[in-house]
């Protein structure tokens, strides 16, 4: 038997005490799970510790918790594992993050993430009467939502979102996520309006700041930042929804730039994003302007840099690929094709070629 | 050592301290830079969210030029190299779709092959260049100066793209750094937080919260100043420090380094040439720090 330390985050708020760390020695082989630790440390030393679990499969999601400041399925984790990453100390164990915490491990998972899945309509919404039998769709039409489907609700992305501990009001990676899964599904009518509705939202789609968080921590594969870029792409490219975020702007004139001077010219990003001629564009604009003074004040900003941006010599060669992909825009989606078909052909990752010369 | 180099757009345009400071500091460090000045914007996760094969393409033809030089490519910015090794990721997985980028960059006379190296100036000194071999450098060592990292998201996450599987150790390199420059890492909430910047446009009150809170959280930690790999991050930390000081309702007023200025201050290189004076937050204090330090010695 190994023995483990596990340091767990307890607090119960309606005894009104305030939080504090306690340590379990645990008892067991490093391939068994934390949860299993959990779960011992409960049996064994304290039956007060609250912890929600049910399947110890990681398939019903419920025993989402941070391990080592990750959030982590607990019966998803080794001991083992854990012991490494907290290095020389014990394995830190407290509850998920933006929400609030019900009793030591267990947070209120209805206060935020369900509240977010049920504001994204997460039912199909079809057009016309039903039909007398099942929906027929093609196979590869799903295929496009498997990835979204395979979230099974644990919190972990919605706890490490590093936009919603900013912004409790972001509907958050979960909940689009799940909002893609029904905008992808060729049964589901009303894609355009959901994607006006979280596209107008202002904390919708256009409120992920692509820290990648959520794609690191979910244990399914989810990813959902991709999955909320994907919900960006309908809503621009396929609908041109003008938004009240500036999302479709920006977006629009960082593509359109880079097209015409192949390099990327922040001044007129910045003006072509808020869009000048709006009258909230022109608010917007006049409140950037003591930031653009205080570059120009310093020398960081020229009227070189912010007048006479320069078009890259060959520019044409880049306007010849956008050409080429606007035609066929191929979205390879390496989720469902997977990564490794090609292992033995592939040459060595990066940083693994020794061409650094020296 | 002789890298292709790629500098990014924000290098040479607002944040132009950056792009002067790392040739001086490859000057210092006897890195050739073999500048990559026909290759194109990265397009900073953008133009991928727009059009995945639209940015692979982009970066494909940056990597056959980079191929074209026989060398590694080394870029500056965390953010690049996020985008970029996200779209080499999909290339080097299907030679299929590489194949079918190829046909448009075969006008140009340029192919990617696949497997390229691109390695951030961070991965670079650590796993290349070697920490023993710019400690034997060092001339000004940091010393008593307290330095908050600040990696950027675009160099941390997803693990499994950015080669964490080969160099575990990656997300503590800059804290490695500091300490062979002569200085101490501080340990605070942000070092491995988003600084917000991608949504400036879009909500201003969500982005420049993030960037208050972790240089509050740093200056609560009782850093001198804030390290960065990224040049998108610096605009939001340092520029932008002002602002976000009123979002988030407290004094702010800490200088924020590009990493090439920390590693040229060690190497006995001047702040003025290294363009502090071009920052927002002046760099005065951290001046003075190692003044007293050079005049104890």
């Amino acid at each position: 038997m190994s023995d483990y330390t596990l340091k767990i985050r307890r607090h119960n708020p309606e005894q009104g005490d305030a939080p504090y760390w306690a340590e379990y020695p645990v008892d067991l082989e490093g391939h068994r799970s934390v949860l299993d630790g959990i779960l011992q440390a409960r049996d064994r030393i304290d039956g007060s510790i609250g912890i929600r679990c049910s399947c110890q499969a990681a398939i019903c999601g419920s025993c989402g918790v941070r391990v080592n400041g990750r959030a982590r399925l607990a019966c998803n984790t080794k001991l083992s594992e854990a012991a490494e990453a907290a290095e020389e100390g014990p394995i830190t164990v407290e509850p998920m993050g933006n929400m609030p915490v019900l009793k030591d491990l267990i947070v209120n998972m209805d206060a935020v993430h369900w509240k977010k899945v049920q504001r994204i309509v997460p039912w199909l919404l079809p057009a016309g009467p039903p039909p007398e039998r099942e929906y027929v769709v093609p196979a590869e039409s799903m295929i496009d939502v498997t990835q979204a489907m395979a979230c099974i609700h644990c919190g972990a992305c919605v706890s490490d979102c590093l936009s919603m501990e900013v912004d409790p009001l972001f509907i958050g990676p979960a909940a689009l996520a799940k909002a893609y899964r029904f905008v992808g599904d060729p049964r589901d009518a009303q894609d355009e309006e959901r994607l006006r509705d979280l596209a107008e939202d202002p904390h919708g789609i256009y409120d992920c700041t692509h820290c990648f968080n959520c794609i690191e921590v979910c244990p399914k594969g989810v990813a959902p930042m991709d999955q909320i870029m994907r919900l960006r792409r309908r809503a621009t490219r396929d609908f041109e929804i003008s938004d009240q975020n500036n999302g479709r702007r920006h977006e629009h004139a960082f593509t359109s730039i880079i097209r015409k001077k192949g390099t990327l010219d922040e001044r007129k990003l910045l003006q072509d994003s808020f869009g000048p001629l709006r009258p909230q564009g022109a608010v917007e604009l006049i409140r950037a302007l003591p930031t653009g003074l205080r570059g120009f004040a310093r020398g960081k900003i020229t009227p070189k840099t912010a007048l006479l941006h320069e078009k890259l010599p060959g520019i044409e060669n880049v306007r010849r690929i956008y050409d080429h992909a606007e035609e066929h825009h191929e979205e390879l989606n390496l989720y469902i094709v997977g990564e490794g078909g090609e292992a033995e052909e592939k040459e060595p990752a990066m940083g693994e070629t020794p061409e650094v010369t020296t | 050592m002789k890298v292709a180099y790629w500098p990014g757009c924000v290098s040479r345009g607002f944040t132009p301290e950056l792009h002067g400071s790392m040739a001086l500091v490859a000057d210092r460090l006897g890195i050739e830079l073999v500048e990559l000045d026909r290759a194109n914007c990265c397009g900073a996760g953008v133009i991928a969210e727009h059009n995945p094969e639209l940015a692979d393409s982009l970066n494909a033809r940056t990597f056959a030029m980079a191929q074209q030089t026989g060398l590694a490519m080394m870029n500056i910015c965390s953010t690049c190299q996020g985008a970029q090794s996200e779209c080499q990721e999909r290339l080097d997985a299907d030679s299929a779709y590489r194949a079918h980028i190829n046909e448009v960059l075969a006008a140009e006379g340029l192919e990617y092959q696949g497997g390229i190296s691109n390695k951030n100036f961070l991965w670079l000194l650590v796993e290349d260049y070697g920490l023993d071999k710019l400690a034997a450098l060092v001339q000004r060592p940091l010393t008593g100066l307290r330095v908050g990292p600040f990696y950027g998201c675009y160099v941390l996450r997803p693990t499994s793209r950015l080669g964490y599987d080969r160099y575990p150790d990656r997300d503590r390199y800059l804290e490695q750094l500091i300490g062979v420059l002569g200085g101490e890492a501080v340990d605070y909430d942000g070092a491995r937080k988003c600084c917000g910047f991608p949504v400036i446009t879009m909500n201003r009150e969500t982005s420049l919260g993030q960037a208050g809170r972790h240089v509050g959280d740093a200056i609560d930690a009782g850093a001198d100043a804030l390290v960065t790999p990224c040049p998108l991050c610096h605009l939001n930390l340092d520029l932008q420090q002002p602002d976000a000081a009123k979002v988030v309702g407290r004094d702010l007023d800490l200088p924020v380094l590009h990493l090439p200025q920390l590693v040229g201050l060690a190497l006995g290189l001047e702040p003025k040439e290294l363009g502090m004076g071009k920052h927002v937050v002046r760099t005065a204090p951290v001046e003075r720090k190692l003044a007293a330090v050079t005049a104890a010695a």
